[in-house]
């Protein structure tokens, strides 16, 4: 390595970083040129984003080095590599709702320049990368897609060397995706160097020029992503193909859930209002809804799941019967079961044991009803012990507190618990978030099981994949209003991505 | 007419104490912290501004008294919660009860005293005009300063860099603290400007209003002065008009008893506190209004490297 003319822009030397219970990055080392589009690949927990925080100053490795532009890179925190010329947009947005996009893109820059001339080089900024933003509106009035462009172009502002992408499409439509890509192939062409952190293998062949694998917080691999498929990408990230799931033809039942013209206002700060949402569910079918977060899903989940008991008289109704202001328990006796997309405060106690989580949703089967009503720890014990053997959840034992647990297996025994009940209409929100893919493989396969042996289930997710890999029927959620379902082998991936911008009056 | 001018400048008087006190709350709250300490902060600086003027004879150096004991029990205030991550309200709580029993315990030589012949102010000219120069010109300076300092906060909190970063803080110091701003200090630096506020508050009480040193006698002042915030929305207009329309009503229902006007007593006395409550929740109604005032992290603990 004694090039000398131009240096990598970012070299990594044999980075290890270890926590008390895992090793997160073990002897990483990896080269970005300038200008190149470089995709860090790998599952959660492999450690992408231990190592991204390194490379941003806020974490400090065990061992290994770190050059930036041939230099050593010795910034102790974000703010001297944002000097330096590091950039970094996160999974989850540092915004400040309720300040205008000028004012949150003036925070994050030096304090040379006015208000004013902020207004004007963001003018600048958006016509030169096609980044349309308004300035002065605030930012609580965002699409997610608009506020990740606010975040992006904040980023530009500081005329960075090198951008640190963090799964940016997770929130994205398809369409938005394409713009976001254009955008960033734009900036690396201006000699920007550009990680792209991710999990997604079309995107990341569609878009990267160079990619690094990793798994357990190794290197498996660098290679030119362009030239592989997604089936030798998959087996470098998880070390074999995700096992094929088997889609029998839906033997449709009766409704189990219908939702009729179900209109709520939210009564979260920033929430979305549901406007006239129509659905039915029949047993045996698997209907999903897809949509970018913050369309109302929320909402809606409360409404069904009995969180919130709002909702208008005779809008829900549960094999007829009128549900809407039942509370989750009444609803549960009635056959309908509900798994949150937090796993760690919604669905599981954290700092419980396991056979205790299992009353939380089991209680009518675990609690000897009589006058006092008392818990029996060894029924809590053998149902926590049954889900653990059935759904192979790695945990240490019937005792182990919920939040010992990987995001994988703590869903494994949440999605056990209340599958195993042979609940009537299953609702399911994320099914698969942050979940690594051998054990969203199992999830799906039980959901599917689920389906054939005559349940109703409604799954809400953000991965389109997911929901073409699982559903009968999809439909899609956009600014709180509900699209008209669709047969999943009769959609596409370009069309749901269209109806996600609330598109489909056109259409149908 | 001269009465009605008599009540109006009485109104000025009374509504001056209300609205520093909550114009300060209003800075600490905008950066996220809550200090429900400011009845004992405004006790121990009422004392403390009185027994400067009763051994110097000078008013000035009782404000200046009265502002460093503000800033200085509410400096202890914030490193508690700032930095010791110790419950806000818990904290703000126990202030309050300390500066209740610290302000008697130190006021016992006090009870007695007189201050030096209270001397008038008047504007030339302009105290001439018949009734408007009773009504508004023949007050204290610090009954202007209350109004020039509310414009200045507006100016401040909407119109410079540093108040949006202020804001920003209250608004989500994680955020604030990912671009790189100092969260805790800045935070402190609120809190201190919020008691020294409370504390010429109360200064003004003892000194100006009253002006005697009585056991207790900020009697709630501070209180009112934390729910005026909140019902204001965190708008330094809406503070000001809350704490004169609470200083209005306060000497209209003293002018009414005095002229044994048939209503009892007590229903007199909850006049203010129900006209201010009810034009504040009125014009404050709005919930996207709130959402949009209120800050987001508003009594929440922050953990820099969590």
């Amino acid at each position: 390595m004694s090039q000398t003319n131009t240096p990598p822009r970012l070299e990594l030397r044999g980075i290890t970083k270890r926590y008390p219970a895992v090793v997160a990055n073990d002897g990483v080392s990896l080269v970005v040129a300038p200008g190149e589009i470089h995709a860090v690949l790998g599952e959660n927990g492999a450690g992408k984003s231990t190592l991204m925080k390194i490379i941003y100053g806020a974490v400090k490795p065990d061992a290994g080095e770190v050059f930036f532009n041939g230099e050593p890179h010795l910034a102790k925190n974000p703010r001297e590599s944002r000097a330096l010329g590091i950039s970094m947009v996160f999974q989850h947005f540092s915004l400040f709702e309720t300040l205008s996009v000028a004012e949150n893109i003036w925070l994050g820059l030096d304090q040379s320049m006015s208000l004013e001339q902020v207004r004007e080089q963001i003018a600048a900024t958006a016509s030169k990368f096609g980044l349309p933003l308004e300035a002065d509106r605030p930012v609580h009035t965002l699409s997610v897609g608009e506020r990740q462009r606010v975040e992006i172009m904040r980023s530009l502002m500081t005329h960075p060397k090198l951008l640190i992408l963090d799964e940016p499409t997770s929130v994205l439509t398809p369409q938005a995706v394409e713009k976001l890509f254009d955008t960033l192939r734009q900036l690396a062409a201006t000699g920007c160097s550009i990680l792209y952190i991710s999990h997604k293998l079309d995107e990341i062949r569609s878009l990267c020029t160079n990619c690094t694998v990793l798994r357990g917080g190794k290197v498996t691999g660098t290679v030119d992503p362009r030239n592989e498929s997604n089936a030798s990408l998959s087996r470098l990230m998880i070390g074999a193909e995700p096992p094929a799931l088997q889609h029998r033809d839906a033997t449709l039942g009766d409704v189990a859930l219908s939702v009729r013209d179900l209109s709520l206002t939210s009564e979260a700060t920033f929430g979305t209002d549901l406007h006239h949402v129509t659905l039915d569910v029949r047993g045996g079918e698997i209907v999903g809804i897809a949509g970018v977060s913050g369309n109302g899903q929320q909402e809606l989940l409360a409404a069904l799941s009995g969180e919130s008991v709002r909702a208008p008289r005779g809008s829900v109704l549960l094999f007829g019967n009128d549900i809407a202001t039942k509370n989750p328990q009444a609803r549960r006796a009635g056959g309908l079961h509900f798994i949150p997309e937090e796993r760690l405060g919604r669905g599981a106690v954290p700092m419980h044991s396991l056979a205790m989580n299992g009353l939380l949703t089991r209680a009518s089967d675990l609690v000897k009803s009589s006058f006092i009503s008392w818990v029996s720890p060894s029924r809590n014990a053998m149902l926590a012990r049954d889900v653990i053997s059935r759904f192979n959840v790695k945990a240490g034992g019937s005792d182990a507190a919920a939040k010992s647990l990987s995001g994988g297996n703590l869903q494994k025994y949440i999605v056990g618990r209340e599958i195993s009940v042979a609940p009537k209409v299953l609702i399911v929100s994320q099914p698969t978030w942050g979940v690594d893919v051998g054990a969203a493989a199992q999830i799906r396969g039980e959901l599917l099981k689920l389906r054939d042996n005559g349940c109703a289930v409604l799954v809400v997710s953000e991965e389109l994949d997911e929901l073409f890999e699982l559903c009968d029927r999809l439909h899609v959620i956009a600014k709180g209003k509900l699209s008209p379902s669709i047969a999943t082998r009769e959609a596409s991936v370009e069309l749901i991505g269209e109806w996600m911008s609330g598109l489909w009056e056109k259409v149908v | 007419m001269n009465e009605f001018a008599l009540l109006l400048a009485a109104t000025l008087n009374a509504g001056t104490v209300l609205a520093i006190a909550a114009l300060g709350l209003l800075i600490n709250e905008k950066a996220g912290i809550v200090n429900l300490g400011a009845e004992g902060i405004m006790l121990c600086a009422a004392i403390a501004g009185f027994a400067a003027v009763v051994h110097t004879g000078n008013d000035w150096v009782g404000f200046l008294a009265g502002a460093g004991a503000g800033a200085l029990l509410a400096s202890i205030f914030g490193v508690l919660v700032i930095w010791l991550n110790t419950n806000q309200y818990a904290t703000g709580l126990a202030l309050s009860l300390f500066g209740v029993g610290f302000s008697a315990f130190a006021g016992v030589k006090y009870v007695q005293e007189k201050l030096p012949e209270r001397p008038n102010f008047a504007i030339p000219l302009l105290s001439d005009i018949p009734l408007v120069g009773t009504a508004i010109f023949k007050q204290h300076p610090i009954v202007y300063f209350t109004v020039l300092l509310a414009v200045g906060i507006v100016w401040f909190l909407y119109r410079t860099r540093s108040g949006l970063v202020l804001r920003s803080v209250g608004e989500s110091p994680e955020s604030a603290h990912a671009l790189g701003y100092p969260v805790r200090r800045i935070r402190l630096l609120a809190v201190v400007v919020g008691g020294a506020l409370c504390g010429v508050a109360g200064a003004y009480l003892s000194i100006i209003y009253t002006p005697l040193w009585v056991e207790g006698m900020v009697a709630g002042k501070g209180w009112i002065a934390l729910a005026l915030t909140t019902f204001a929305t965190w708008r330094p207009a809406r503070v000001l008009l809350g704490a004169y329309l609470f200083g209005g009503v306060t000497m209209l229902q003293f002018a009414l008893q005095s002229r044994g006007v048939e209503i009892s007593e007590q229903l007199l006395s909850m006049l203010p506190y129900v006209a201010t409550i009810v034009v504040l929740a009125l014009i404050s109604r709005n919930p996207a209004w709130i959402r949009v005032n209120m800050p987001a992290s508003l009594g929440r603990p922050f953990y820099p490297n969590a």
